[in-house]
């Protein structure tokens, strides 16, 4: 299990090889990348500002439910901060088990997790000047569907 | 008592932080919200819909009766838009 809160970009490949580097037990990682899009009138620059300390608290607990929910071997959440440009990578989720459901499934989960509790908040940049993301009741739906019956 | 904002609720208020002794009454999120809702025009608009605002006590999610403590860091913010 790990977390990192950074600014600096990260290298898929590397992060995604030493996951599962030294451990012949896992049979399968599942990876999600959130990247900066373009919004409607054309390409917007974005600043992550987030809440130092809790953002890396939320984080390992979400990690932690996962881990409660699914058999992983390995579980990795880094989500940079700081000002980005459309491309720009934004977020790394990766889970690894010796299954593909559990590696498929706890991936989900966790992106969906983190989008409505990790304290990251997006100011965009546009043509009337900066303006605070609104949250979307979808990504809420997104998340209760993990909820626990 | 620590407070935090984030967001637009820290360029409404204007502050990122800062350090504040709530009167007695002051017992629980709700009521520090009413009150910090008195402190001047910028703390009333930023505050003029509790519902949107989300509290964190020591970092942890909690919800309006959660009570306070003089040592307690208490951030308000948005809902979150990351990942």
């Amino acid at each position: 299990m790990a977390i990192r809160v950074q600014a600096d970009d990260f290298d898929i490949g590397a992060e995604l090889a030493a996951l599962t580097e030294g451990d012949a037990s896992i049979g399968g990682v599942t990876s999600f990348i959130g990247l900066v899009r373009e919004m409607g009138s054309g390409p917007s620059a974005m600043t992550l500002e987030h809440y130092p300390g809790m953002t890396e608290r939320q984080l390992a607990e979400i990690e932690a439910e996962a881990n409660r929910r699914w058999p992983l071997q390995a579980s990795l959440i880094i989500h940079r901060y700081g000002r980005l440009e459309p491309g720009d990578r934004i977020v790394l989720v990766a889970t690894a088990s010796k299954h593909r459901e559990a590696a498929f499934e706890s991936c989900h989960f966790l992106i969906d997790w983190l989008k409505t509790r990790a304290p990251f908040w997006k100011l965009e940049e546009t043509a009337e000047g900066s303006q605070w993301v609104e949250a979307k009741d979808s990504d809420d739906a997104a998340a209760d569907k993990w909820q626990q019956r | 008592m620590k407070l935090l904002y984030f967001a637009w609720l820290r360029t409404k208020i204007g502050v990122s932080q800062e350090d504040v002794a709530p009167p007695a009454e002051v017992r629980d999120v709700a009521s520090l919200i009413g009150w910090l809702q008195t402190r001047g025009p910028n703390f009333a608009d930023a505050l003029k819909n509790p519902s949107v605002v989300r509290v964190a006590v020591n970092q942890e999610y909690v919800r309006p009766g959660h009570p306070l403590a003089a040592g307690d860091e208490v951030a308000l913010f948005p809902p979150v838009t990351g990942g």
